[in-house]
């Protein structure tokens, strides 16, 4: 396998708050190859948009106590000064957001605001500049980007500013992407024109994607690998394909079962994950999932489970307690539409806190 | 528009000629612009709701779907009697409550109740659950003894699985889904006839969603609930609901059971929506994609005729001239379409349903 | 929006009506003493307070003496006579507004470049040892009375009675054109005196909207962008200004307020000091007259920071 675009190590995450020290990033390891798309999955509160953020150095200001690595082209992101790292940022790693509308500046115009982007990384003329960005405005999809370069936000709709946000991502000819949520906030229309918007890009410039979401269904529309996040931790990573025809982590398999899915029959009970995500600033210990997991043993309570490859696909790597065994037999029944009956105690009770 | 009556074809497990609960008859709601140097004038109206007729039948669960700025929630504030319809008629229970004030409104009240979408700002923050789950209770002066009304608030807790004994904590202490419960108990307080449920779920965490589902499915089924359930993510009101309307620009496109109308969507729009939903299957990825191009017109100026014929990929010349009613085009579905969708288009578009429980005929 | 501005003017001009009317009723209801009185001397005449009285137009019932003052003010531009020195109101107040004018502009000046700098720095230092001092001193400035501050002003730097002899003490005010430079030197310290609780007032508000700016998606944006962080911080001004910019009319009146003892402090012959004689002396006209400048000023304000307002913000300019 060639080099990696990016190749984050170890990479902790620590906010101290008057509450103690919030452990957002708990020590995650994952690489991005060129061109290529990764999903990070997981609910709120997992650490998927802090490590993003922390890879743009954007973590730092908030007071952050980082350590790890994050490699980017022969760099190390985490001890980069922040001169260099800026020169990074929105130039070989872009970075777009949830909601379109508070991510654009309201009192400048559209046009400024990518006319900025440029000039943040090159010697351009305002000109030489309004003309590229009228250039990508097009690029992205705008109708009348003429026109539409000199509106404000407001005056777009909610898809049309995702389309410009990606516009001003891609000013600089990023190597990589970084979308958080890009089409959370939008409609289910508008969210698969973004989607698609974003694999033609990929296929036009050739950037590598990191897409973080909490839909399962966002990702294996899009991404290659997948990177399952639960509690600052890594908990499942594989091929995209993998994740969805066999998946290790019983989180994993709260994600798939636990959403209503078009093609499944009416009939079809939901299980739901018991249970509250829990605090970042005291995680449980052992397997951070260990309280909310149907099948945990007393001494997944101790036991820090290490993000390992599954015994026949060297690409899957999990971090599970269970026997693989265990884990094929209860994911064939939950496949099967059974519920195993370590899930079925509970389901309903949420724990009383 | 059309004729209502046509939607009261017998739905399963319904009594014959039982009255609907709920019916509306080309129900119209228009928010007024204005304009004007001093006298404030009418320019012109946001067309919110423009003709919505629809019948909820006792027991069952009706789905409205649509995408932001369709009407959704207009809808459902018109039928909760929080807004008063511009024109149109409304019936509740056999009663019209159409222009109904005081006290019979009140009673309406009583027998409407609403989940909302956040529950983080819909519980006043310095209330114990307690009192914000027999709220109810005091505003329609039931149980005035103080032990009674925490007994039934207590049971009520346990109906949507919360604990009890926390009584008298307050909402910061609850997670979002239990939060939600909170709400669904406080709505479920006054045994209501109709539950109106706006996006319960959307502001929820993947894996707290389903627990929400689940309880609002269990409570369908033990009551025997009469639901209104409004949400943008087709998936879910699939799971939850028997019929299913989706709307676009204030109006219903197309309405009928929610078995039959995803795995054959007639209404291009439909069509469209489903083929959007992102699949949470990596194979499934043969379909051919109906992505709709530009954006949703604005409702204060809607297309004339078929609203969506701007947008649609099989609109012809007829569709900006003549409204086409809603009518069974053959499916059992409600249809408001000149040219609807035909198997072959469906077939090509690889959609991710059940295609093997479209009803006979 | 010129729709709009057209009915802010005609509002504007309604309001000033009822000031007139309000001012007007106002001296004549409350027992001042009666001018005509004041005027006559020692032991006058009943008749000579009677001839005075009609001199004065002030038997005529109250409803024809306000349309005559209001036909006077709207018609003519004539805001009447002052009862003791004949001359004009206008000319009055026309004599007395470049002092009047070269106190409160410069003091606006002072109050906002202070107040929106130190705001600024504050939220971005926050809960350093400068924002703690800075927003602790705005405190005390907010708190203390303008004509105590003023005093302790003079008695600490001026060059007569102070304890540094800094700057030019009361009543060393001379015009703009006369000596530039005694000009401003004379105005150092009534400009600072007279900005300080404003300016206190909105360091403390501008702290507020930029620390919350600050935490915007957009401003994340901007970093992401790869901006320097100067720029970052500009992005941030210019959306933190917004809201303040509403609440810079309001400030005026309480600049204009102000100014009155300000003036009187520190002896500078201007329109607030006018203003305080003619109440002194029951100058019904010269009242009159400078509270309808003032309002005027306090009105135009308040349009110029609503047009200012919809300027600023594009998403205000349609609606």
């Amino acid at each position: 396998m060639a080099e990696a675009l990016l190749r984050v190590e170890d990479l902790r995450v620590e906010f101290p708050s008057e509450d103690g020290v919030v452990h957002a990033v708990d020590g995650i390891t994952y690489q991005v190859q060129q061109g290529k798309t990764l999903g990070i999955v997981g609910e709120s509160g997992s650490g998927k948009t802090v490590s993003s953020l922390t890879t743009l150095g954007l973590t730092r200001r908030q007071g952050a106590r980082i350590s790890g690595r994050i490699m980017f082209g022969g760099r190390d992101l985490v001890s980069l000064p922040e001169g260099e790292l800026r020169s990074i940022r929105g130039n070989e790693i872009a970075m777009i957001f949830q909601d379109p509308l508070s991510s654009l500046h309201p009192l400048y115009k559209v046009g400024r605001q990518l006319i900025e982007a440029l000039q943040a990384h090159k010697d351009i003329s305002r000109s030489a500049a309004r003309s590229r960005a009228v250039e990508l405005l097009g690029l992205v999809g705008i109708p009348d980007p003429q026109r539409r370069v000199d509106e404000y936000p407001h005056e777009f709709s909610g898809g049309m500013r995702q389309r410009a946000m990606i516009a001003m991502a891609l000013a600089n000819d990023p190597k990589l992407l970084i979308a958080d949520e890009p089409t959370t906030a939008l409609d289910v229309t508008v969210q698969a024109q973004i989607l698609a918007l974003m694999e033609r890009l990929q296929q036009e410039l050739g950037m590598a994607i990191v897409i973080i979401t909490h839909d399962l269904g966002v990702v294996a529309e899009v991404a290659d690998d997948i990177a399952v996040m639960y509690a600052g931790r890594i908990v499942e990573t594989a091929s995209a394909d993998a994740v969805f025809s066999s998946p290790e982590h019983p989180y994993t398999w709260g994600l798939l079962k636990s959403i209503p899915r078009l093609e499944a029959s009416r009939s079809e009970m939901l299980v739901p994950i018991p249970g509250t995500p829990p605090s970042l600033i005291r995680p449980p210990s052992g397997c951070h999932f260990h309280p909310r997991c149907a099948y945990a043993q007393p001494d997944h309570a101790r036991i820090d489970p290490a993000l390992e490859p599954v015994p026949d696909d060297p690409s899957h790597f999990v971090a599970c307690l269970l026997e693989p065994e265990e884990r094929r037999r209860l994911w064939a029944e939950l496949k099967a539409g059974r519920i195993p009956e370590q899930a079925l105690a509970d389901v309903s009770a949420e724990g009383s806190s | 528009m059309s004729d209502p009556e046509l939607q009261i074809a017998p739905g399963p497990g319904e009594r014959a000629g039982e009255e609907p609960l709920v019916e509306a008859r080309d129900l119209v709601k228009h928010f007024p612009i204005t304009r004007g140097v001093f006298l404030q004038r009418k320019v012109g109206a946001v067309k919110a709701v423009d003709g919505v007729s629809f019948a909820v039948r006792r027991g069952e669960t009706l789905g409205i779907v649509g995408e932001t700025g369709c009407g959704k929630s207009t809808t459902a504030r018109l039928v909760m009697r929080l807004l008063e319809s511009t024109s149109g008629q409304l019936t509740f229970d056999g009663q019209d409550i159409t222009k109904v004030k005081g006290a019979p409104l009140k009673a309406i009240r009583r027998d409407v109740q609403m989940i909302f979408q956040d529950p983080y700002s819909s519980l006043n923050p310095r209330k114990t659950i307690g009192s914000i789950i027999s709220e109810p209770f005091a505003i329609h002066g039931l149980l005035t003894e103080k032990d009674e009304r925490r007994k039934a608030v207590q049971e009520l807790m346990e109906t949507v699985g919360l604990n009890p004994e926390h009584y008298n904590r307050y909402p910061h202490e609850f997670s979002g889904g239990q939060r939600q419960r909170i709400g669904v108990a406080r709505a479920l307080a006054l045994k209501p006839k109709l539950l109106i449920a706006d996006e319960p779920v959307s502001a929820l965490d993947v894996s707290i969603q389903a627990q929400v589902l689940n309880l609002l499915r269990d409570l369908q089924r033990k009551f025997g609930l009469t639901l209104i359930f409004i949400a943008h993510d087709l998936s879910v009101v699939r799971h939850m609901c028997d019929r299913v309307a989706v709307m676009y620009l204030g109006r219903i496109v197309e309405i009928g059971s929610g078995d039959a109308l995803y795995a054959f969507p007639r209404h291009p729009y439909t069509g469209a929506l489903l083929s959007a939903v992102p699949v949470a299957d990596p194979s499934r990825h043969g379909g051919k994609r109906r992505l709709l191009t530009g954006d949703v017109p604005s409702p204060a100026n809607p297309p004339k005729a078929c609203r969506f014929h701007t947008r649609c990929p099989k609109a012809q010349d007829l569709c900006s001239i003549e409204d086409p009613p809603l009518e069974d085009k053959g499916t059992g579905v409600l249809t408001a379409c000149h040219f609807p969708l035909t198997r072959e288009e469906v077939a090509e578009m690889g959609l991710a349903t059940v295609t093997q429980s479209t009803p006979a005929g | 929006m010129t729709g709009y501005v057209i009915r802010r003017v005609v509002w504007g001009i309604a309001l000033l009506i009822i000031v007139c009317a309000l001012t007007f009723l106002l001296f004549r209801i409350i027992p001042t003493g009666n001018p005509a009185v004041l005027r006559a001397g020692r032991d006058p005449q009943p008749q000579l307070i009677k001839e005075i009285e009609r001199v004065l137009g002030l038997d005529k019932s109250l409803p024809t003496q306000f349309w005559d003052y209001i036909k006077g003010v709207f018609l003519h531009f004539n805001f009447g006579y002052s009862y003791y020195s004949q001359q004009s109101v206008l000319s009055l107040i026309r004599e007395r507004l470049p002092a009047t004018l070269s106190l409160t502009l410069g003091a606006a000046v002072v109050w906002m470049v202070a107040g929106l700098s130190i705001g600024i720095i504050s939220a971005l230092k926050r809960r350093t040892f400068w924002d703690r001092a800075s927003m602790g001193t705005a405190l005390v400035l907010i708190s203390a009375p303008e004509f105590w501050l003023g005093l302790l002003a003079l008695l600490l730097f001026s060059n007569d009675i102070g304890k540094l002899h800094l700057f030019p003490g009361a009543g060393s005010y001379v015009g703009l054109t006369a000596d530039p430079l005694k000009w401003f030197t004379s105005l150092i310290m009534p400009w600072c005196v007279l900005a300080a609780g404003s300016a206190a007032v909105f360091a403390r508000l501008m702290r507020g909207s930029m620390i919350e700016t600050m935490d915007e998606d957009y401003i994340r944006t901007a970093r992401a962008k790869g901006l320097p962080e100067r720029r970052v911080i500009r992005q941030g001004v210019r959306s933190s200004i917004n809201p303040i910019v509403t609440l810079l009319a309001l400030e005026v009146g309480v600049l204009l307020g102000g100014a009155v003892l300000i003036e009187y402090v520190f002896n500078i012959p201007g329109v607030g000091l006018l203003a305080y004689h003619s109440i002194v002396q029951s100058d019904f006209e010269v009242i009159q007259g400078t509270v309808l400048l003032a309002s005027m000023f306090i009105i135009i304000a308040n349009i110029a920071a609503d047009i200012g307002y919809a300027y600023l913000d594009p998403r205000v300019r349609y609606s």
